[in-house]
């Protein structure tokens, strides 16, 4: 430590040191750390059996071959899980956005009366909620067990996402912007529609991606209120089933493309799984970091 | 609404210009309406829950439903902490939680204070770019990644091992193995992600601090040590106050997906109880129960962390 107060001067210049050196290298064994364990399903999927049961994949296909991708297409109930994925993330992406912005509105309004009691009402539900057990007979009781529902409404309130969009609303929509509307003629309705709206796009699409990837990883509850419906599984449910739990086999096992070794086709259904994620993920990391910046901002 | 309401009499009374709950009602009735979809949601699938926790004081017979079941006062809790389940759920949570405090909490600040010495602005985004690739991935798809390279038959860490001359370690199959495993991949999904807080705090440095630091003669770690860190402080408090009520919680999702038969000694958690108890078994009261007991510890631990760091001269979070 201190041979390096040498010289001061250089190491804010940006010259290469032992240090920079070193830390670089950490940085660049922990980014590896995060990239190669998927690359190396990736290599397994896209490899033939006979090099994955010797064990001579690591990091690169060996006797490349797409039959396991092709045994997934061929497989309705994973493309019926696929699909439920969508519509409910797409569902529950937009209920999820109108909620958080009927609430957050109204709430960023100083005129409002009472909105310290009914802000507290909502993010009461941060620190304290019933349980699991509770949750899962309310849904229960609401009907909802064993429906697409269960897995679309009761988490499309986010406390969180609100806090958000209620400081952005409160800092990038000002009163005057909104008193002179009002001059104008307008409703809250409409100055919601036509002006809030259209100048809040940044924080509605990064609070979208928000819910759309929250809903999309989560496995729990359909774990809990899907018991038997079986084709309402949402693809993570699915994998579970498939690859950890290894209680389900796939579906059109005795078709003409031969597999013999579940290793490559498990790989190949977890690839599957993250492509959709990996499609967005350039796009949307960029969002996420804001959202997450601006939820560290503390009111 | 009504509590709404309440607090809007309490607040118009202490108003200069006397006006009623009826203007504010007429002037701003669209504002409550579109409150009313969300607060009706939270009533719903929050509030309405909570009632359910009743179940924890009663002895929940199915056929005579929640509010027919006979009131049983704390025999339900007398009884879960009479079973050895619980104590070791108990351990284990705690112990499971403190473990991943001490690493999946450091690693991120750690990692933090390395970008931030890197003047490259390309090589930290790259670098940025795949340590946050782990944090989109669902647990379902990292448990199955860790199978693939963690199994014993045919983990590709295990084959390297066994490449270089090594036995194959049972990394997921045996109770040790499988608390560091657990560990591990705690850290290698969070660690990039818990950055960003960080980096963010950090780049609200007055920079004139680290130039005032040069000039006096300070070398990197000095100015790390005595500028950056001190000035992160309050971020590193806050969400250690948050993870800190979280510690009697743990994620349901993380512990089931890596659990399995051979490793019941360390697995069996608060959540995986509730799971097993409640949903497995359907014994409501003695799952509700067990929640109850987790949630009330965590808001007394995030209560008394606030009130240590307030003490400690921190801003806290309540």
């Amino acid at each position: 430590m201190r041979a390096l107060t040498g010289n001061p001067a250089a190491s804010r210049k940006g010259r290469l040191d032992i240090w920079e050196l070193l830390i670089r290298l950490v940085l660049i064994i922990a980014s590896l750390a995060c990239l190669l364990p998927f690359l190396h399903v990736v290599s397994k999927s896209l490899s033939s059996d006979s090099f994955v049961i010797a064990n001579k994949v690591f990091l690169w296909p060996q006797g490349f071959t797409i039959e396991a991708y092709k045994k997934i297409f061929a497989d309705a109930s994973i493309l019926r899980s696929l699909y439920i994925s969508v519509i409910v993330t797409v569902l529950f992406t937009i209920l999820g956005m109108v909620l958080t912005i009927c609430a957050a509105y109204p709430l960023s309004r100083s005129q409002l009366k009472g909105r310290r009691v009914i802000t507290f009402i909502f993010l009461f539900t941060m620190y304290f909620s019933g349980g699991i057990i509770p949750d899962y007979m309310n849904i229960n009781n609401l009907g909802l067990m064993d429906t697409i529902w269960s897995l679309i409404l009761p988490l499309s309130f986010s406390a969180f996402n609100l806090l958000i969009m209620k400081t952005s609303l409160t800092s990038g929509i000002p009163v005057s912007l909104e008193e002179s509307a009002r001059i104008d003629g307008a409703g809250h309705f409409r100055i919601l529609l036509s002006i809030v709206i259209p100048l809040s796009k940044p924080i509605i699409a990064t609070l979208s991606l928000f819910y759309a990837v929250g809903r999309w990883n989560v496995y729990q509850d359909a774990l809990f209120y899907i018991k038997h419906e079986i084709s309402l599984r949402p693809l993570q449910l699915k994998l579970y089933y498939l690859v950890i739990q290894a209680s389900e086999s796939f579906q059109l096992e005795a078709t003409q493309v031969s597999l013999s070794n579940p290793e490559v086709l498990k790989a190949s259904v977890v690839v599957f799984a993250t492509l959709p994620i990996l499609c967005v993920y350039p796009f949307v990391q960029k969002y996420f970091v804001q959202g997450v910046m601006l939820g560290a901002v503390k009111e | 609404m009504k509590v709404a309401s309440a607090s809007k009499t309490n607040e118009t009374a202490l108003l200069r210009n006397k006006q009623g709950l009826g203007y504010f009602l007429q002037r701003d009735w669209q504002l409550y309406l579109l409150l009313l979809i969300p607060l009706s949601f939270v009533i719903v699938f929050k509030y309405l829950p909570m009632t359910g926790l009743v179940l924890a004081f009663k002895d929940y017979k199915i056929a005579r439903g929640v509010w027919g079941s006979e009131w049983v006062g704390f025999e339900v809790f007398r009884d879960i902490f009479s079973k050895p389940d619980f104590t070791r759920a108990v351990r284990n949570t705690l112990m499971l939680n403190i473990l991943d405090l001490i690493f999946s909490f450091t690693m991120p600040i750690v990692l933090a204070l390395l970008l931030n010495e890197v003047k490259s602005v390309r090589f930290k985004r790259v670098n940025q770019t795949m340590l946050y690739l782990p944090h989109f991935l669902s647990w379902v798809i990292i448990g199955a990644i860790a199978y693939q390279l963690l199994s014993q038959g045919n983990g590709v860490v295990n084959n390297l091992i066994e490449l270089m001359g090594g036995n194959r370690v049972p990394f997921l199959q045996e109770d040790t193995h499988w608390l560091i495993s657990y560990l591990a991949i705690g850290v290698w999904s969070s660690m990039g992600w818990g950055t960003i807080i960080y980096l963010a705090a950090i780049s609200g440095i007055n920079p004139e601090m680290y130039e005032a630091a040069t000039v006096d003669g300070a070398g990197r770690w000095r100015k790390v040590w005595n500028i950056t860190v001190p000035s992160i402080r309050a971020t590193i408090v806050t969400l250690l106050i948050m993870n800190l009520g979280k510690i009697m919680e743990g994620s349901f999702e993380r512990i089931f997906v890596l659990q399995n038969k051979a490793t019941t000694e360390y697995t069996t958690t608060i959540p995986v109880l509730v799971y097993r108890w409640g949903i497995e078994s359907g014994n409501f009261s003695r799952a509700t129960a067990i929640g109850l007991f987790q949630s009330v510890i965590g808001i007394l631990l995030v209560i008394t962390a606030d009130r240590v760091a307030k003490k400690l001269g921190e801003d806290g979070i309540l």
